[in-house]
């Protein structure tokens, strides 16, 4: 079992500053921009540094320390070699505005890397540059908004979503300017077509979705989908976030998706470093090619290069062209599985989720809302175990510390009360599968208030999270007021 | 199948769910949108990928082999091995966003630390955990000084880097932000006040400056600035290398009320350009309209000190369509880097090094504005970035390819009026010997 170092290390501004002989700043800027007081960074010993971090990362969980199932996040393993090689000289000393002659190996990937994309996901011309999956949500909706504003047809300014999407389509529909329009599942836990459709309008710039979705149930309407959004003249929008469940086995361009965003940290195995970097992707069809960020690389003759002439296009939404050290992971990982290993990565999380759901549901401790086969991930409820014990979903997460291995996501999607939502990916074996199983059931039957004290085998108890947003002490310059 | 454990037993675990085939699984999945399989070539052995990734490998060109001079906001700087071998652990870089704080108490920390150095250096009271790079950070920045104001309109310096226009454009098209530019001082290169008096008005909700500006000129006339903007109730937003407060004074020392920057320099490889780090920083009373995660220090409920993921009420995965920003992943990993970095500089450490940066400015500028025909084209104080008249920028450009070597940015390609134009960049990282033949060769040009 997994047990976490527990140190009590101090913040780097409590450690024992090396002392060095005081700094006198020469005056060289004009008097008014010239820094007259110490930069208030605490001086240490590379020793001390080394220790204090070193420290801090025996008091972290990542995916090498074992099972992350967190449902809608795709914590698979990340091949080391891919981190390796996108650590050599050659692509990471490389300038972004180097002579395109002494950058071919790197276009050349980034080139094959969109063509790749292209045929995972049946899209036509893919852009690389967003960091993240929000920012192609983003990405998405500009080009939306594009496109219609290149047909003046300036009256479409609403967003339609299910209830059961993720929080990043809302925000990135309101913040490129568009009115959101939430629609409620059926009791199915899929899209409502009828609901759909009295939402649809001309006014309607585009329908997002995730598919499966974030029950982890596969939108068999889909087709009918599309069909009733391109009639109401709007756009379908594919948020790739559960893209792991159906690499080869179906493609959104088939589904009628007319743009899509795919997440390049989590289906193609690129590390989530703690929260980033990432990289989101954007595929679109063929008419909204016009459209996509610049610069776009192209292949003229055996040469790579970028291309900056699309006078209809949304210009740039990052700096440079996205995150390259992430893309380059993505595009080696991609060589080592192939086609064939890529669908095999699908078949097996699809059936590693559904082992695990059957165990769990046959248990009858747990509850499967909704349909019964799932993806890549399920949700299931504790709304049992709080009616009959009062242990809720968190409670279970927390209780889950214990044991060493890491909860799922809880309290999402919103429409399932206390959903548990697990996602296992094909990363993990048999034997983990059971263990994890095991030991959800475990807790299911244990004394209550063991589980609602949980955890007391980490490195700090349950945390005081509302005390933290009443008295925010966000730098270590706040503590002096404690 | 490397790195699916469970290939060999999709048989037995079939047969547990009582299905045959793994097409069972799939069933949900109508007939006419299902393919075959994926046109892509079968999986190999990693010896073999590692194989291709070094003949792609020596299509490049690395800074090593071929020493650039490039200005315009990328550069390369020395990273010590500490850092690399700090994110290089697996606990760290294969972790998650840290949404369960009791076993991510090591990450938490250590932004919690990178937020209260960011907030020493840029004299704020605070940071948030990062955003995708410094030209987002603006756009982010025009829609906070809109939330905070209820004013639309924000007034950039003509003289940033069109990447960033070109960004802040698309960041505040939704909300209906008017941007508006002001003109930069052809002698000095810094920004035209008067212009600036003419532009800024009562509906400013913010005014943007860069310092050192796009063409490594200190702005400083802040005093002046600052003056204008509180009499227009305009906020101040300035972006920062941030390499150069060890000798500049921190923005909060001259009013700023948001500071943003490009935090690719402290620790991270130049990688083609990215990953990234945004730099966001404001006041404390901005706390609840900052974008992105924050970390906050707390106790558990045995009075041991915790950090966890605070204020997440302006974010998308509480707030939906109501929130600050749409921002969910962001940097952490480029932003662990700089904490380490940072930390292994210390204050004293960065005040050298932003002093060696100065230092090499000045002396490049003037060895090359001594060559017959080549001549600094702004005569405002600068860092470690300066822009040259060239004879011909075409020429010089071919001509240190051809011997190994990258000049200056041709800023005519997005400056139609700096005709032979080039802006130099030059850090630590250069070794005085390249400095010595980029001169020389400079010389063989004309």
């Amino acid at each position: 079992m997994y047990h976490s170092a527990v140190w009590e290390e101090p913040l780097l501004n409590e450690l024992e500053e090396t002392k060095k002989e005081p700094y006198t700043l020469k005056s060289v800027l004009p008097d008014c921009l010239q820094r007259k007081t110490a930069v208030d960074i605490p001086n240490l010993d590379e020793t001390l540094v080394m220790r204090h971090f070193l420290r801090l990362s025996q008091m972290n969980y990542g995916i090498e320390s074992g099972i992350y199932p967190l449902g809608s996040c795709t914590m698979k393993y990340n091949p080391k070699i891919c981190e390796e090689i996108s650590r050599w000289e050659q692509f990471s000393l490389l300038h972004p505005y180097q002579d395109e002659t002494t950058t071919q190996g790197t276009l050349q990937i980034l080139y094959e890397l969109e063509r790749m994309l292209c045929e995972i996901s049946g899209m036509d011309h893919f852009t690389l540059q967003p960091a993240a999956g929000a920012q192609g949500e983003f990405t998405g909706l500009l080009i939306t908004r594009a496109f219609f504003d290149h047909k003046k047809d300036f009256n479409r300014d609403e967003v339609i979503l299910p209830d059961t999407s993720h929080g990043t389509n809302p925000a990135s529909a309101a913040m490129a300017g568009y009115k959101v329009i939430e629609i409620p599942s059926t009791k199915e836990g899929t899209v409502d077509l009828e609901m759909l459709q009295k939402a649809l309008s001309n006014k309607t710039a585009c329908f997002m979705l995730t598919n499966p979705n974030t029950l982890g149930i596969f939108e068999s309407d889909i087709t009918e989908i599309a069909r009733l959004v391109h009639e109401a003249g709007a756009l379908l929008y594919y948020d790739g976030a559960n893209m792991n469940a159906i690499m080869g086995k179906a493609r959104p361009g088939d589904m009628g998706f007319d743009i899509v965003h795919l997440n390049l940290h989590k289906t193609f195995s690129t590390p989530h470093g703690g929260g980033g970097p990432g990289s989101g992707p954007v595929g679109v069809k063929e008419r909204l090619a016009r459209f996509l960020p610049v610069p776009r690389v192209v292949k003229k003759q055996d040469t790579f290069c970028f291309d900056y002439t699309y006078p209809d296009s949304i210009g740039k939404i990052k700096a440079t062209y996205g995150n390259t050290s992430v893309i380059l992971k993505a595009y080696i990982y991609i060589l080592l599985m192939g086609g064939n290993g890529l669908t095999e990565t699908s078949e097996i999380a699809v059936l590693n989720a559904n082992y695990m759901k059957k165990k769990l549901v046959d248990s009858t401790l747990y509850q499967l809302p909704y349909r019964e086969l799932r993806k890549h991930e399920f949700v299931i409820s504790c709304e049992q175990l709080f009616l009959t014990k009062g242990i809720r979903a968190l409670d279970v997460a927390k209780r889950l510390l214990d044991y060493g291995l890491h909860p799922p996501t809880v309290y999402f999607p919103l429409i399932v009360k206390e959903a548990l939502m697990i996602e296992p990916t094909e990363s993990e074996s048999k034997k983990t599968l059971d263990m994890y199983i095991d030991t959800l059931l475990r807790i299911a039957q244990e004394d209550p208030s063991l589980v609602k004290d949980a955890p007391q085998n980490t490195v700090v108890q349950r945390i005081d999270e509302i005390g933290a947003v009443k008295n925010p002490i966000l730098t270590w310059k706040h503590t002096e007021n404690l | 199948m490397q790195f699916i454990p469970n290939s060999p037993l999709k048989k037995s675990m079939l047969h547990e769910l009582q299905l045959h085939n793994i097409d069972d699984l799939f069933s949900d999945i109508p007939n006419k949108i299902k393919i075959e399989n994926l046109r892509l070539p079968p999986g190999r052995h990693q010896q073999d990928v590692e194989d291709q990734m070094r003949t792609l490998a020596r299509q490049n060109k690395s800074f090593c082999e071929m020493p650039s001079f490039i200005g315009g906001g990328y550069k390369p700087h020395y990273i010590p091995a500490a850092v690399k071998s700090i994110i290089s652990r697996s606990e760290f870089y294969t972790a998650y966003t840290p949404y369960q704080p009791e076993t991510s108490q090591g990450f938490l920390q250590a932004i919690f630390e990178y937020q209260s150095m960011i907030a020493a250096l840029t004299g704020m009271g605070i940071s948030n955990a990062s955003l995708y790079d410094g030209a987002t950070a603006l756009g982010e920045a025009a829609l906070m000084c809109m939330r905070i104001t209820k004013k639309k309109t924000f007034i950039v310096p003509e003289n940033i880097s069109w990447e960033k226009k070109s960004i802040l454009t698309n960041y505040t098209l939704g909300a209906g932000i008017k941007i508006k530019e002001v003109a930069y001082d052809k002698k000095t290169g810094k920004i035209d006040l008067e212009d600036l008096k003419k532009t800024i008005d009562i509906e400013t909700a913010g005014f943007y400056l860069e310092n050192p500006n796009f063409f490594g000129v200190f702005e400083d006339d802040v005093e002046d600035i600052r003056s204008l903007l509180q009499k227009n109730q305009s906020l101040f937003v300035v972006g920062v290398d941030p390499i150069s407060l060890g000798i500049c004074k921190s923005p909060g020392e001259y009013g700023a009320d948001i500071v943003i920057g490009e935090g690719k320099s402290l620790g991270n490889p130049l990688d083609f350009g990215g990953s990234t780090l945004g730099i966001f920083a404001c006041k404390n009373d901005f706390v609840r309209q900052i974008p992105g995660r924050i970390i906050g220090m707390t106790k558990d409920h045995q009075g041991k000190r915790a950090f966890c993921m605070t204020m997440q009420t302006r974010e998308q995965h509480i707030r939906r369509e109501k929130a600050t920003s749409n921002i969910c992943t962001n940097e952490g990993l480029c932003m662990l880097a700089t904490a380490t970095y940072l930390s292994w500089l210390g204050g004293k450490g960065l005040q050298e090094l932003s002093e060696t940066n100065y230092k090499r400015g000045q002396q490049l500028r003037k060895q090359i504005s001594a060559i017959p025909g080549f001549s600094q084209v702004f005569s405002g104080a600068h860092f470690n970035e300066f822009v040259i008249r060239c004879p011909d920028t075409e020429k010089v450009h071919l001509h240190l390819l051809q011997q190994g070597m990258h000049g200056g940015l041709r800023l005519e390609q997005w400056y139609p009026k700096l005709k032979n134009c080039m802006l130099f960049g030059v850090t630590e990282a250069h070794s005085q010997e390249s400095m010595t033949r980029l001169v020389s060769l400079l010389k063989e040009v004309c």
